[in-house]
């Protein structure tokens, strides 16, 4: 165990991120992101890393110039939240497609509208499908440590893929927590230096992310697709290299939480696993199996391994912090397709508990447990939903 | 991308894409260079998105207008998508647009 330090959650990630030596940082700010990029401002300035620190317009801005610095061969990084993650999506889709490993933080926070700066997962979900390795951390420590497992699964040659470490919007960013920052000569070890595939070169030109024809077009699409299922295999490996390598277990696919001889499963992504360990625990000493599984990885969707842990769950619960309108849940629905093909029908309910800040308190994580143990099974529900506060839906011409 | 067999990682490619790429099969309008009133002035050349509008030296036709010789506009049915900004732009009207038939 090394030295621990009282840090504020993003302090805490930008001075892991200067520890990992990007060569360019180019960022936006945004509530609640905005302590990272301001903090790595300050240590380039302050020449404690040598690296060229971009100022932008717009996020659209940022994310075009890492992706131009990750193609001449930098390691990049730049950080986001919410409708700065909504500008820089068309880029995103450009750098997984050709296969940038650039890594970028996104304290996670709501999107417009309502205009909301608080939490939830909205943001980084709508753009699950762009290819982009999507990391969740439950607390400071491990956002720190995700980001250099990230570079680290970014730059593989079998991945080659950009990769974001999201972390909830104040919650973590604005949390001050123990957390011991990675050591720079074991970072330095552990990360090496990226050596780019191709890069560009006036000397040796050349363009990323051609244009094809239909006849190619779905083959440069499934590479993205198969470089994202492949890094699976290699966040575990990472993973587990940096438990030996820095002495402390992190990262990984997802966390089991006394669920293996569970009835009731709870599952989530994120933070919000704190509150709902404690009530697994209380619920434990009064004897009832219930358990949690939290992802940490949810692009791409470990299927195989959420499957494995909920194979012997009797109920389950998925607690989401996002949703697709006129559809339902985000996590629900995949994780459904998971249990449907391996020949499981446990029953599965979708909670939309926790958008645009508002919290999920020990009471209602014990309602959901209650209520799936007891039989009950939701689609997908809007948790507590304040009906009084609700207008006329459907107004009346007058 | 067609400039290479087989794709790479990322889609890189170096430089020559463009030239495999016949966009010319995107036509379904093609301008007739009618080698009548044309003074020789480029426009259509100089507009010419694809830059597959050329002069060629070797061919000429007598200018109505001039009454003088002026060397032959064609171009590159390769290339050309038809996009009619050479007739649209052409000061004397010498170039038409027609159906692509095959």
């Amino acid at each position: 165990m090394g030295k621990q330090e009282i840090l504020e959650g993003a302090m805490a990630v930008a001075h892991t991120v200067a520890r990992c030596r990007p060569e360019v940082v180019a960022a936006y700010p945004i509530t609640p992101q905005t302590h990272i990029s301001e903090e790595l401002s300050q240590i380039v300035a302050d020449g404690e890393l040598d690296a060229e620190f971009v100022k932008v317009e717009s996020e659209f801005g940022a994310a075009s110039v890492v992706l131009g610095a990750s193609a001449a061969g930098a390691r990049a990084y730049t950080a986001t939240s919410s409708q700065g993650l909504m500008l820089m999506a068309e880029v995103l889709w450009n750098m997984a497609g050709m296969r940038l490993p650039v890594v970028l933080g996104c304290a996670n926070r709501s999107v417009s509208a309502p205009l909301s700066i608080w939490c939830d997962h909205q943001d980084a979900e709508s753009i699950r499908d762009c290819g982009i390795i999507q990391l969740y951390a439950e607390d400071s420590q491990e956002a720190c440590d995700m980001h250099v497992i990230a570079f680290k699964v970014a730059e593989d040659r079998r991945v080659l893929l950009p990769v974001m470490v999201n972390l909830d919007g104040f919650i973590l960013t604005h949390v001050f927590e123990p957390t011991e920052l990675p050591d720079q000569a074991l970072t330095d070890a552990f990360l090496g230096k990226y050596e780019a595939l191709v890069k560009l070169d006036p000397a040796n030109p050349a363009s990323f992310g051609c244009f094809t024809e239909p006849d190619k077009c779905m083959e440069g699409r499934w590479m993205i697709h198969d470089a994202c299922l492949r890094s699976l295999g290699v966040i575990e490996e990472v993973s587990r290299n940096f438990a030996k390598a820095f002495g402390r277990a992190s990262g990984g696919i997802l966390e089991e939480y006394k669920s293996r001889d569970a009835e009731t499963i709870l599952v989530c992504k994120g933070s919000v696993s704190g509150t709902i360990k404690d009530v697994v625990d209380e619920l434990r000493e009064k004897g009832q199996k219930v358990g949690l599984v939290r992802l940490k990885v949810y692009r791409p969707f470990p299927r195989a391994q959420v499957v494995a842990a909920l194979k012997g769950a009797k109920h389950i619960a998925v607690i989401e912090r996002g949703g697709s309108f006129g559809a339902g849940g985000i996590i629900t629905p995949d994780l459904k397709d998971g249990l449907y093909d391996a020949g499981l029908r446990i029953p599965v309910s979708g909670f939309c508990v926790q958008l645009g800040g508002r919290e999920l308190a020990p009471d209602g994580v014990r309602e959901i447990i209650e209520r799936v143990s007891g039989g009950e099974q939701v689609a997908y529900e809007y948790f507590r939903l304040k009906k009084e506060i609700l207008p006329d839906l459907v107004p009346s011409a007058k | 991308m067609s400039a290479v067999e087989k794709l790479t990682i990322g889609c890189v490619a170096p430089p020559g894409g463009s030239l495999a790429n016949k966009t010319g099969a995107w036509r379904s309008m093609r301008p007739v260079f009618k080698h009548a009133a044309c003074i020789g002035c480029r426009a259509c050349e100089l507009v010419c998105p694809e830059g597959c509008v050329f002069q060629d030296p070797t061919k000429k036709h007598l200018c109505e207008k001039l009454k003088r010789e002026v060397a032959n506009f064609d171009f590159d049915p390769d290339y050309c998508k038809g996009c009619g900004m050479c007739a649209a732009e052409c000061p004397v009207d010498d170039i038409d647009m027609i159906m692509e038939e095959k």
